[in-house]
């Protein structure tokens, strides 16, 4: 489908040419990456954690995805106020195929996120243990910018204007984030967290990483692969039939 | 001639609020069709129940011999568009919303081209195609809009207020355009308009709309006839009234016309 190819690549090149957005979107995974990665280390290790920068850097990887790829989505809102979303809804193609460029476009911008922010990581002292499941790592990258992309799309169609953006940052994306594993070991929660942590679709794209770039093994990549692909697959029928609605 | 719009007791109501009240009227092909009333009569309900964006509540419609609800994709593929409010991507080169735009339409890639440079020569942006369109003046963007509305060969072009706080120079220019290519290329032109000389200028027919319902149609001789009107603007205020509309009707505002409409006006 040549729709959904240019609808993609117009969010690759809108990502690439917001510059300032770009930095300014880096600034928030770095700034946990030095602050907790190196703040909490020494107290990590000394409970016996071992290095807590190898088990934090996923964690930070995924932020760095996940506000990427929901306000990717979320964007919808902008373009309905700039009137671009006109010119898509009143276009000859089905409207799966406009949520599935804008969705996949969104999520390949937050997966370059990802692999930038693991690149920061790299340079600030983190390891690889196989270089040869980088590309897997990459893989739950895409699967997680894809879940929460899917997420801004939903969110996106059904919003008239921005006001709503921070409720939906702080009582959706950062809930997600904060109640995952993304920052700490599952083992030893309290029940109910544990429960929260376990029923969020970011903890298994954070445990497939952590299993792909540290050499871990968490929950079994097989059973996260599962979780997230059905998790993106559900989100992007919801995003698609609340998109349909948008009357103009 | 053949009918390229045929719309047969079309209503459309939000809640209790009557918008369109079932309108009929149809439009010749290849004619340049001007659809007037003041602020909240019902224009922009109508161009987007035809244009498919919005579903009518009841009645008959037919564009390019297409129903708007059941077969979508055949009616979007016939009409083009230029809305009342600018609807391009401002961060992609004028080139780059051509592009999109033709794509998304299927036109053929070597097709695509030809018509691109032809159509910007056109409308005299060749030279900026690779600016951005965040650079373009109000005049510029209007200009884009049209010439790729244009792009796909629609049969039926929408144009919902296009010269709307342009300058002389602009305006006349974009008409010319459009009455050119409706006259080459057989394209029924239907626009909207609160600038009753252009009205009178550019449209073969004139169909007039207030509270929801056909007040008047005809050519704008006919309508200045039957008013006893000079010209064109006494004849629509004849027609419609001296009250002032709201542009984006509040409930108040709606209970009033509620009210104007049980009184029988």
């Amino acid at each position: 489908m040549r729709a959904v190819w240019i609808l993609w690549l117009r969010q690759i090149k809108r990502y690439a040419r917001a510059r300032t957005r770009l930095i300014g979107s880096l600034g928030q995974p770095v700034l946990f990456l030095f602050a907790l990665g190196f703040g909490f280390g020494p107290i990590y290790a000394r409970a016996g954690g071992g290095n807590y920068l190898e088990f934090v850097v996923p964690g930070i990887i995924a932020m760095g995805i996940i506000f990427t790829a929901v306000f990717g989505g979320i964007e919808i809102i902008w373009d309905r106020q700039f009137g671009f979303l006109k010119e898509t809804l009143v276009a000859p193609v089905p409207r799966l195929a406009i949520v599935l460029g804008r969705t996949l476009g969104g999520a390949t911008t937050a997966m370059l996120q990802g692999v930038i922010v693991l690149v920061i990581c790299l340079i600030a002292g983190f390891r690889i243990h196989h270089p040869l499941l980088v590309p897997l790592a990459v893989v739950f990258m895409f699967l997680i910018a894809l879940v929460f992309a899917a997420i801004g799309t939903a969110i996106g169609s059904v919003l008239r204007d921005m006001q709503g953006f921070q409720l939906i940052m702080n009582f959706l994306v950062m809930p997600l984030f904060f109640f995952s594993n993304a920052l700490f070991p599952t083992a030893g929660l309290p029940a109910p967290l544990r429960l929260a942590v376990q029923l969020n679709p970011l903890s298994y794209g954070v445990a497939g990483m952590r299993d792909a770039l540290a050499g871990t093994a968490s929950w079994g990549m097989a059973l996260d692969l599962a979780v997230l692909g059905g998790m993106a697959g559900v989100l992007l029928g919801l995003s698609s039939f609340l998109f349909s609605r948008i009357e103009a | 001639m053949a009918a390229i719009i045929e719309v047969d007791g079309l209503v459309k109501t939000f809640g209790t609020f009557k918008a369109v009240d079932g309108i009929s009227f149809s439009v010749g092909e290849g004619t340049i069709r001007a659809f007037l009333g003041p602020n909240g009569a019902g224009k922009t309900t109508t161009i987007k129940i035809l244009t498919t964006v919005l579903a009518p509540t009841s009645g008959r419609i037919k564009v390019a011999g297409y129903d708007p609800v059941r077969e979508r994709t055949a009616v979007r593929r016939a009409f083009g568009i230029v809305f009342q409010d600018p609807s391009l991507d401002e961060e992609l080169t004028a080139h780059e919303n051509m592009q999109l735009h033709g794509v998304l339409y299927g036109v053929p890639r070597k097709e695509l081209r030809e018509r691109m440079e032809l159509l910007l020569r056109f409308v005299g942006l060749w030279e900026r195609r690779n600016d951005y369109v965040k650079q373009f003046s109000g005049g510029m963007k209007r200009r884009l809009e049209i010439a790729r509305a244009f792009l796909h060969q629609p049969r039926l072009l929408f144009l919902d207020e296009p010269t709307l706080g342009l300058d002389p120079q602009t305006r006349s220019h974009i008409w010319e355009f459009v009455r050119g290519l409706s006259r080459e290329q057989q394209v029924t032109v239907f626009f909207t308009t609160h600038a009753m000389e252009e009205a009178e200028r550019v449209a073969d027919d004139i169909t007039v709309i207030d509270h929801g319902r056909i007040v008047a149609e005809g050519t704008a001789a006919s309508l200045k006839g039957r008013t006893g009107s000079a010209t064109l603007e006494d004849a629509f205020i004849a027609l419609t009234g001296r009250d002032i509309r709201e542009d984006e009707a509040t409930p108040a505002d709606r209970m009033r016309m509620m009210r104007r409409a049980w009184r029988g006006r």
